[in-house]
């Protein structure tokens, strides 16, 4: 591990990853005024402003670590998670695993002291025989319930093992629910986005949703306090899947949902983006997360009420 | 007008809106709970309980006044009739008690959740799939919460031998020790004679993925029904051992027969 030169009063210069994505920009807003902040992302490089260098950077390239060498980091905060919709279970193994074990790598070589890694709620996989209020110590059953989230459990096992091998890396991994608002590119935020929207039929099963701008306050709020550990962030708040359709203005498009090979048959042929086969079992089951121990770890509350996120969407059926 | 808006116009009258919207439940700003209760199907729910209730059934209630008016409840009843109408009547008895109404849940079958439209309003009702997790969940919310110990033992069993106590599961004791919860012995008579089974079609019932597929009629009788409450059990927690658990499970199911044997000799027919 390189020793880091400390100097008092200096501002903290942080690593955001998936700088292109809307969530991360949310997080660089935030943070700007009081850090110094290098942004990188796997797929573009995206203008910030003249304070902050962005990058297009492969993290499984060399010169990722020259970001390193250059900049000194005192945190990272990973959201540069590719998600299941996009690219294909190479290319997100590639980036979501190794990438992320060389990020984590490269942090421990340069001395980094916090490191804030975005998972998701989907690890837990959605089946019937889920609980309600599913705890962080849980099993991550979705990497037998399908293939195409295998790399999602990856990523956090991987970070998991750095958390505890490693704990000056001061690791908090978080797993949001459903992150919907502004320039959400995610499949539920397309769905509510829709005009109309698939939806198995007799199944509605209960969701969590948190605003971008909510999600956005509790990744600083991680940053800004070193509790390592696995955190569900949600608010104390539930609605049915197909109720918040309604509510954001979607007509609802039945689709068979038994037998469940007929259901699967069907998405894979329809070859939605916003609805793939994979996540079936996700609006026919309930995965409902605990986020009251994050809440209470980082005096956390989501401001934005589902009311204002359903509004946003059927105000806006074209979102920006 | 939305189907559901019509049905609720219906059925329920501004004075059941205004008594189901005075209990608390811990709901969020739509109406629903983490398990999927929703306060507008609640309300009908409960008008469509009422009719069973009060008119088919005739359900005759005793000492529905001792479940506490707050703080973790089990109520631990036996279970009988194939389908779960005695979770849906002592459920009813609890709401539509004079004072201190309260909404419990019900624990149902691990099978109900793959069914579809049934598994979804099952839980807007109240019902809960019967994990362990939901129920410790659910006695840390201080909520009610009826209980079958006997399972899809009891559900599912023959005419032939109604009124007797399939094995009861420790594992309400061990949650009702651990959140410090009432528990209340509650006898039910009458459902076994709703849909009197005279056989189990394994076979079937294993082919459809269901517990039981019984031989019975076609019909759901409507057999008159008695709920008897039996005065609160409080237990200790405490190291104690797994024998000395099945004592106290032995001492509710005791409490239960003893209610269901008050249930029986008040009763002078069957319908």
């Amino acid at each position: 591990m390189t020793a880091k030169k400390t100097t008092p009063n200096k501002r903290p210069r942080i690593l955001v990853t998936g700088a292109a994505g809307a969530l991360a920009q949310q997080v660089i807003n935030r943070l700007r005024d009081e850090c110094d902040l290098v942004a990188v992302d796997f797929r573009e490089q995206v203008y910030l402003g003249d304070d902050i260098p962005s990058y297009c950077i492969d993290f499984n390239k060399r010169v990722f670590e020259d970001l390193f060498r250059r900049y000194e980091f005192d945190g990272v905060i990973h959201l540069g998670r590719i998600q299941s919709s996009q690219l294909t279970p190479m290319r997100r193994y590639n980036a979501n695993v190794l990438g992320t074990q060389k990020l984590l790598d490269l942090s421990h070589k340069y001395g980094i002291s916090r490191v804030v890694v975005l998972s998701t709620y989907h690890v837990y996989g959605a089946m019937a025989y889920n609980p309600a209020l599913i705890d962080e110590e849980a099993p991550l059953k979705s990497a037998g319930l399908t293939m195409d989230l295998v790399d999602s459990v990856e990523l956090e096992n991987l970070a998991n093992i750095y958390l505890w091998r490693y704990p000056d890396l001061n690791i908090t991994v978080l797993r949001p629910c459903n992150i919907v608002g502004p320039g959400v590119r995610n499949t539920i935020s397309l769905l509510l986005a829709s005009e109309r929207a698939p939806v198995l039929m007799g199944f509605s099963p209960m969701m969590q949703f948190i605003h971008i701008d909510d999600m956005a306050d509790a990744i600083v709020l991680a940053y800004g306090k070193k509790t390592r550990g696995v955190f569900n962030v949600a608010p104390d708040d539930w609605v049915a899947y197909q109720r918040a359709l309604s509510m954001c203005g979607c007509s609802r498009i039945p689709v068979p949902s038994i037998p469940p090979a007929v259901t699967s048959a069907i998405l894979r042929t329809l070859k939605l983006k916003s609805f793939p086969s994979y996540l079936m079992n996700f609006f026919k089951y309930p995965v409902v997360i605990d986020g009251r121990s994050f809440a209470r770890e980082f005096n956390f509350k989501p401001r934005r009420p589902l009311k204002e996120i359903f509004r946003y969407y059927r105000e806006n059926k074209r979102p920006v | 007008m939305s189907l559901t808006s019509r049905i609720k116009s219906l059925l329920v009258a501004p004075a059941l809106d205004e008594q189901i919207n005075k209990i608390r439940k811990p709901i969020g700003s739509l109406g629903y709970d983490p398990w999927g209760y929703n306060n507008e199907s609640v309300k009908i729910g409960f008008s469509l309980a009422r009719l069973l209730y009060d008119r088919y059934f005739r359900v005759e209630a005793h000492g529905v006044d001792k479940i506490p008016e707050k703080g973790p409840v089990l109520i631990i009843a036996n279970h009988s009739g194939q389908l779960p109408i005695d979770g849906v009547l002592i459920g009813y008895a609890l709401a539509s008690r004079e004072e201190k109404p309260r909404i419990p849940r019900a624990m149902i079958e691990r099978f109900f959740p793959t069914v579809p439209y049934l598994g979804n309003l099952l839980n807007e009702f109240g019902a809960v799939l019967g994990d362990p997790t939901n129920c410790a969940k659910m006695l840390a919310n201080d909520e009610a919460v009826i209980v079958f110990p006997e399972g899809v033992r009891g559900s599912g069993k023959l005419y032939q031998d109604r009124y007797q106590l399939k094995r009861f599961g420790n594992g309400f004791m061990h949650l009702a020790m651990k959140y410090k919860a009432t528990i209340v012995p509650v006898g039910v008579v009458g459902c076994e004679e709703t849909i009197p089974a005279i056989a189990n079609i394994k076979p079937l019932a294993n082919m459809l993925g269901v517990p039981y597929v019984p031989l019975a009629l076609p019909a759901v009788l409507p057999a008159k029904v008695y709920l008897n409450f039996g005065d609160p059990l409080f237990f200790e927690d405490g190291e104690i051992s797994e024998e000395e658990v099945t004592e106290r499970v032995e001492q509710v199911k005791a409490a239960i027969n003893e209610q269901i044997d008050k249930g029986l000799s008040e009763r002078k027919r069957l319908f």
